[in-house]
């Protein structure tokens, strides 16, 4: 069993430092377990969200080796015999303690979002190659990860204008969902601020659960968005056939 | 004492998974003022993880399936003791949660008709399981949560409760702490639902995370409550061997409902022997023994385990229908499973005990508290089948709902009696206090294995003894615990009051398996290999406390009416 050497950060909102723990490897071990070994080990108070360790919740992002990654995804054998892993919290959101950020304005934000709207007399017929589309966003563990790396939030912290790259993909569900009757494009582009994103994909760079995030969901918003300024009867149609 | 923060509802839910969402919605829909309350953020719970399918008699995919059918096959897999109106509900009301919830914007998996997709579980009669290719329950608690916070509720998220305060005999509120800041919060409320999920924590391996520690099912022992059939406990049997990180980690039953097969190291499709007629889709308990049973005679796979093998069925459609499973191995354990089997073997998955309450409106025995999803009990009766616990959420989530409702309804608050406040308050900061003390992580090292080594798949008498003498021996060094640093979020600290429901909930699984002198569903006593239909099969367990010390106390079950009992007798 090697051992290997991680340097975690450990502070809170005032401020902190790195502090070196060394951990005992086993086979297939992730990087949340050394986590836990050192909880168990060292520092019983050292902060990490997690639940499902299974890569199915998405609260265990954090930033290894500089990376944003899913900690409870991230194999220790995939670092290099000897090699230091850092692990830091997420750089978008203010730290709360050690590897834990407030990620509270998602939330905010998510409740802002017209909730899918039925007509009054629909029938509850879809297709599978209707929902496809949906359910591709819908795959979403809000990980935050996108929102993390998206650089009008993380550099430019324009958190006032942009929703984000994962609120993109849910108003752009609703939009493509086949049964839904609201109009969302005004919000897209007054309150969501689509328009500030400039496809550099990085978002879709580090989706743990591969989403298009930007061919599939922003690039299609933009131009129904358009559409809507000069083209409505092309919005009509994208809108009916979920593209 | 140090300041809190008090708030002040009708109803107060705790645990925002199916249950409590749903539970939350209906109360605010009722016109109380809701608090949802949990102990992760929101859309985190349990609820997330579920996989294979929600089970409801919708009969899209099988036409000759409805309500009759699949109540049969509930309380048959129970082994005929759960609680038949719970049953009864659950097959009745499941397809229409179902529908709801395309409703509120599911998107589930379709069939050619364009109607809900279904597929076949074990136990089930009928293809019934309502599904999302493998994340069924990402879909069910999105589509929750996004109906939920837009019905009005306050959701107070990363709050643990710790205690519920009662005046007299009835809840009027309940006290816990932020997690963020570690200060303590009061809510006052009339009516409470309890939605707090399972117990797995206090076994080794386990599908569960962190959260099911047993908050629910000790908080309300402690208030007073009485506690159904902890005997019971599923082992899924299907988790995954290797490597040891990943040990316990849910392998999806829909592996085996899309045509998975089981083989031992000789190559043998080993339940031909054990339920050939039924085979792979037998009931849990069935299939979790016969994978045991395989490797402890020494047929198991180079790690322990039985080979799932689902690879015949063509690499797109296993990467269509299962593909967080395809994900999970690949990057866990470098196994393709479109090329070649994986390994598996019994995992603790579920917990059947739990608080007793009536089908109706979920009530408990405390007067204002109530509790739906996996921490009530009754409703599965000695072994769940799969997919059921899905729809059980979603219909007694309704009805807690609308019962704390109604009983908040016209209620006034309570007072609160500071003296029990402070209480609380001290005996939780004690552990900051101690200058000497035990690791409560050390502590609940020593409890996994415990649970796992004597109170698990197969028992005896001796074995099941042995636990209990060991269980009191740590409930002992658990009484002075200590650990270091702030009380900002501190997980040393939060484990303190975990372990203590822990603790709870593993004396009570260890006393009615000790009582239970037969074998049924979940609970295998190799002493008593047989069921007692007679005796044993007539009898629940409760679980309460008196003067402080834990009662056992068995109870004849509530026979069905004649109506419901013809369906039976009709098959044979
Ligand atoms: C991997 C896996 C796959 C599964 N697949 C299926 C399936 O396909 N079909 C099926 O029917 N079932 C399945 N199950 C079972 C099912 O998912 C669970 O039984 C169900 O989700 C439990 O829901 P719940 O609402 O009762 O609790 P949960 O969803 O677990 O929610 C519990 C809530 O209580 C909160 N809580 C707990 N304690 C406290 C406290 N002290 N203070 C405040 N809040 C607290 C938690 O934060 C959480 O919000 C699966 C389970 C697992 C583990
Ligand atoms: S593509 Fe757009 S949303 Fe994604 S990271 Fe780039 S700017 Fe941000
Ligand atoms: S879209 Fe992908 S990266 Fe963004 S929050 Fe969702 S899962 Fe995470
Ligand atoms: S713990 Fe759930 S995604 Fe890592």
């Amino acid at each position: 069993m090697s051992v290997a050497k991680l340097r975690v950060f450990r502070g809170d909102a005032q401020g902190g430092e790195e502090k070196e723990y060394e951990v005992p490897v086993d086979e297939g071990m992730v990087v949340l377990d050394a986590l836990f070994y050192i909880q168990a080990n060292y520092d019983g108070d050292l902060a990490i969200r997690w639940n499902c360790k299974a890569a199915k919740c998405g609260s265990c992002s954090t930033e290894i080796n500089g990376k944003p990654k899913l900690a409870c995804k991230t194999r220790m054998d995939s670092f290099a015999e000897g090699e230091t892993i850092t692990v830091y919290p997420i750089k978008a959101f203010p730290v709360i303690k050690d590897l834990v950020t407030d990620v509270s304005w998602n939330y905010e934000v998510s409740k802002k979002i017209p909730p899918f709207t039925p007509a009054e007399d629909t029938e509850w017929i879809m297709y599978q190659e209707d929902v496809e589309r949906g359910q591709e966003f819908r795959k979403c563990i809000e990980c935050f990860m996108c929102q993390n790396v998206c650089h009008i939030l993380r550099d430019h912290n324009r958190k006032d204008a942009f929703a984000g790259p994962r609120f993109m993909i849910k108003i752009a569900e609703r939009e493509m969902h086949p049964l839904d009757v609201l109009d969302r494009r005004e919000f897209a582009r007054e309150e969501a601020g689509v328009g500030f994103c400039n496809i550099t994909k990085c978002c879709t760079e580090v989706c743990p659960e591969d989403i298009h995030i930007t061919d599939n969901g922003i690039i299609p918003l933009k131009e129904r968005v358009v559409d809507k300024y000069y083209d409505p009867l092309s919005w009509l149609l994208r809108k009916i056939k979920g593209k | 004492m140090e300041k809190y923060e008090t708030h002040t509802h009708d109803v107060i839910i705790i645990g925002a998974g199916g249950a409590g969402l749903r539970a939350a919605i209906e109360s605010s829909a009722k016109g109380a003022s809701t608090a949802l309350i949990c102990k992760s953020l929101l859309g985190k719970a349990h609820t997330v993880m579920a996989e294979g399918g929600v089970a409801a008699a919708l009969a899209n995919v099988d036409t000759k399936d409805n309500w009759e059918t699949h109540f049969k096959d509930t309380m048959k897999g129970g082994k005929m003791l759960n609680n038949w109106q719970m049953a009864l509900y659950h097959a009745q009301e499941a397809p229409e949660r179902v529908r709801e919830l395309e409703y509120w914007g599911a998107l589930f998996d379709r069939t050619k008709e364009g109607g809900i997709n279904q597929r076949a579980f074990g136990g089930h009669t009928w293809k019934r399981l309502a599904h999302v290719g493998d994340r069924t329950g990402l879909e069910m608690i999105r589509t929750l949560q996004e109906k939920g916070i837009h019905s009005g509720i306050d959701v107070y998220m990363e709050c643990t409760i710790t205690h519920l305060v009662k005046d007299g005999d009835r809840v009027v509120g309940a006290f816990g702490y932020w997690r963020e800041s570690g200060k303590f919060v009061l809510f006052r409320a009339n009516a409470i639902v309890l939605a707090t999920g399972g117990v797995g924590k206090a076994y080794k391996y386990t599908s569960n995370s962190w959260e099911y520690t047993g908050d629910g099912h000790a908080m309300a022992y402690e208030a007073g409550a009485e506690l159904i059939d902890m005997e019971f406990i599923q082992f899924h049997p299907t988790g995954m061997v290797w490597p040891p990180s990943v040990r316990g980690i849910l392998v999806t039953e829909a592996v085996r409902g899309e045509g998975g097969i089981l083989t031992n190291s000789e190559g043998e499709r080993f339940m031909e022997r054990y339920d050939p007629e039924r085979m792979e889709l037998s009931t849990r308990d069935v299939v979790a023994r016969s994978i045991y049973t395989e490797v402890e005679q020494g047929r198991g796979s180079p790690h322990g385990g039985a080979f799932l093998d689902v690879s015949h069925r063509g690499a797109d459609y296993v990467k269509r229908k299962l593909p967080s499973m395809y994900h999970q191995f690949m990057e866990f354990a470098d196994i393709d499973i479109t090329k070649g089997p994986m390994e598996v073997f019994p995992t603790t998955h579920y917990v059947m005990g739990g608080v007793k309450v009536e089908g109706d409106t979920c009530s408990s025995t405390v007067p204002g508290l109530f509790a739906a999803g996996e921490v009530a009990g009754g409703m599965h009766g000695a072994n769940r089948l799969g997919g059921n616990s899905l729809s059980d959420l979603l219909v007694f989530g309704k009805r807690a709902g609308e019962g704390a409702a109604a009983y908040a309804s016209g209620k006034s608050h309570a007072s609160v009696s500071a003296e029990l406040i402070e209480g609380y308050a001290n005996e939780l900061r004690e552990p900051f206090n101690n200058t000497q003390g035990e690791n409560p992580y050390t502590i609940h090292q020593d409890l996994q294995d415990v649970m796992q080594l004597y109170i698990g798949v197969f028992r005896t008498e001796e074995n099941i003894q042995t636990g209990i003498d060991k269980i009191e021996a740590l409930k002992e060094r658990a009484r002075t615990l200590k650990i270091e640093g702030s009380v900002m979020f501190n997980p040393g600290w939060h484990l303190c009051r975990d372990l203590k429901s822990m603790l709870i909930v593993s004396e009570a699984l260890a006393r009615c398996a000790l009582a239970r002198k037969e074998s049924r569903g979940a609970h295998s006593r190799v002493d008593f290999p047989e069921s007692d239909d007679g005796t044993w099969g007539k009898l629940n367990f409760i679980v309460a406390s008196k003067d402080g010390v834990m009662d056992l106390e068995t109870r004849p079950i509530v026979e069905m009416p004649d109506e419901l009992s013809k369906l039976f007798t009709e098959d044979k």
